[in-house]
């Protein structure tokens, strides 16, 4: 019975069978992110969930349009703020594919590390808040003391924890710092031994085993129909993972599994994503030893800034900095999609160019905005309490999803 | 040109008109009226299988005619191919057809393009904002809204007298 049909009378007359609508959010202490559930509920069980956003829209795509294709690296860090490295190369990647240029080969290396680094503190993000959420706090703590090796790993490569800004068009900012590959090697080990004892913490665990397996069940077809990606996809068996598909920088020469589960509930989100980061870890290893040595951007004085010894010296040096700062970099008219795996699935950019200075149209296609479109449906017929595990299964960040 | 765009040049023929595959990317640009037939043959098609709609947005060429472009991005996971579909969109007319009844993934889609530039889409059953506010005037990503346009708070909704969303909206799903 929908509630429009009901009259205050009926309602009266039969208070057992009375829905009653609830609006979680949009600030919810157990949802991490902004986001608003208008509930139709029969005593605890969801009968109809309309799933609201919006509430961290900042107006990304429009920004973006605003200023030169250099400006976008600084607002792709706060689409998905948890693997804001991803992003970065994304958008490197698709502008690049427009322009027609290539990074140098130990760019695309260093891309590659760095976005498994991402990769790795935004699974870490999901599953500690997601044990934490279900009362194990210790993992929570244990999981940030683990991002936080991370972090202060992507301060030495980048200079900030967060927004990083790092990429350019035509390769990265800087070097990696010197001894990298032994402190990289350092936090790896302890991130392992974190790791391990979540497992010991979690993955048997009674309660919450209970609270995630069979929750939020959603069939292969279901999910590929609402355009759901990445660890959500993989989840319910179905093998595609961007980077094993159609690779990118060069995915192909690195060995990885990729994990898929068979329920496609919560528990098994759970699972893709905690043996996601062991593959990660191994990709980043494996980059290290593949990496060559060689400069980290191209030379291409259309495109990259030169050297501040030509600026101040020289003419020409002058006028390249000056074309790329204040008219930007051109890129040729056209339009181009470039996809990249991001922590949540699908990230893909689609981008428009003019031949001018700056983007005519960039959209980004975020991948938890599929998941959420979902989540009305997986969510009916469920508890009021699995909203909580199955939203943050979802692992929605609103940075992204709002744009 | 592409293996795709040959094939459906082959089947659809006037109804697709123009084509490229610049970068790699397969493109085709299909009449309005032609669209519904096309995408359920991207679809259905054991060849094309496309049984993902992975992004549907608009581009607003202020200035040309037609003057919008719905874009859709469709991948098959079976035959590892993507294919662009562009449908032209014009200003006076603006509307296209919805693709919720192949792919559910377009619900949203869908009702951002609409949020944002203001493209109806018919046969889509609760086409309604999906980033902004029900009170807020235009549609922020048209080439005309200017970046820095203010518009005024709203007051504030009653739950019960002007419920969000509309009830049966949302239970229709």
């Amino acid at each position: 019975m929908t509630l429009a049909a009901q009259t205050p009378e009926a309602r009266v007359a039969d208070p057992i069978r009375e829905v009653m609508e609830l609006q979680m959010g949009p600030s919810h202490p157990a949802s991490h992110g902004t986001i608003k559930f208008n509930l139709k509920l029969d005593g605890e069980t969801i009968v109809d969930c309309d799933v609201e956003i919006g509430y961290l829209h900042r107006g990304f795509e429009k920004m973006c349009e605003q200023g030169t294709w250099t400006h976008v690296f600084p607002y792709t860090d706060r689409l998905n703020y948890a693997s804001p490295l991803i992003n970065n190369v994304g958008f490197a990647l698709t502008a690049e594919k427009l322009a027609g240029i290539q990074a140098p080969e130990r760019a695309q290396w260093i891309r590659m590390l760095t976005s498994e680094i991402s990769r790795i503190t935004d699974h870490l993000t999901c599953l500690g808040m997601a044990g934490m959420e279900v009362g194990a706090f210790t993992v929570g703590l244990y999981t940030n003391e683990a991002r936080e090796y991370l972090y202060d790993l992507v301060e030495t490569i980048t200079g900030a924890r967060l927004t990083v800004s790092y990429c350019r068009l035509g390769g990265v900012v800087n070097d990696l710092p010197a001894h990298f590959g032994e402190v990289l090697k350092d936090r790896f080990a302890k991130i392992r031994a974190v790791l391990a004892d979540c497992d010991k913490l979690l993955t048997r665990n009674r309660i919450f085993v209970d609270r995630m397996s069979g929750i939020g069940r959603m069939s292969g077809e279901t999910a590929i129909s609402y355009g759901v990606t990445g660890p959500l996809l993989r989840a319910t068996g179905v093998d595609y993972d961007v980077r094993r598909q159609s690779p990118y920088l060069f995915y192909d020469q690195v060995d990885f599994e990729v994990p898929l589960g068979t329920q496609g509930d919560n528990y098994d989100r759970f699972l893709v994503r905690f043996y996601e980061m062991e593959q990660s870890m191994r990709i980043a290893e494996q980059c290290l030893e593949k990496m060559p040595a060689g400069p980290v951007m191209i030379s291409d004085s259309r495109f990259a800034l030169p050297p501040k010894r030509d600026v101040y010296n020289s003419i020409e040096g002058l006028m390249n900095h000056f074309k790329i700062v204040m008219e930007g970099i051109r890129v040729p008219a056209g339009e181009v999609y470039q996809a990249v795996e991001g922590a949540n699935g699908e990230l893909g950019f689609y981008l428009v160019s003019d031949g001018s200075g700056r983007p005519y149209r960039v959209r980004v296609r975020p991948p938890c905005f599929f998941g959420m479109a979902a989540l009305g449906d997986l969510l009916k017929g469920l508890m009021v309490a699995d909203i909580i595990t199955t939203f943050g299964m979802i692992n929605m960040i609103g940075g992204e999803c709002d744009r | 040109m592409g293996r795709l765009v040959e094939a459906l040049r082959a089947r659809f023929g006037a109804a697709i008109t123009d084509a490229h595959d610049r970068l790699g990317d397969e493109t085709i640009v299909v009449a309005r009226e032609s669209a519904p037939e096309l995408f359920r043959f991207l679809r259905d098609d054991g060849e094309m299988a496309c049984d993902f709609l992975t992004d549907l947005t608009a581009v607003d060429y202020l200035g040309k005619t037609p003057r919008f472009e719905v874009v859709c991005h469709l991948f098959s996971l079976s035959k590892r191919h993507r294919l662009r579909v562009k449908v032209p969109v014009p200003e006076d007319d603006c509307w296209a057809h919805s693709l919720t009844p192949l792919w559910k993934s377009a619900n949203w889609l869908e009702r951002e393009v609409f949020d944002m530039f203001g493209i109806r889409f018919e046969g889509h059953e609760d086409l309604r904002r999906i980033l902004m506010y029900p009170e807020f005037e235009g549609h922020p990503l048209r080439k005309d809204y200017a970046y820095n346009r203010r518009q005024p708070l709203v007051p504030e909704r009653d739950p019960v007298e002007n419920p969000w969303p509309p009830r049966g909206l949302g239970a229709a799903r």
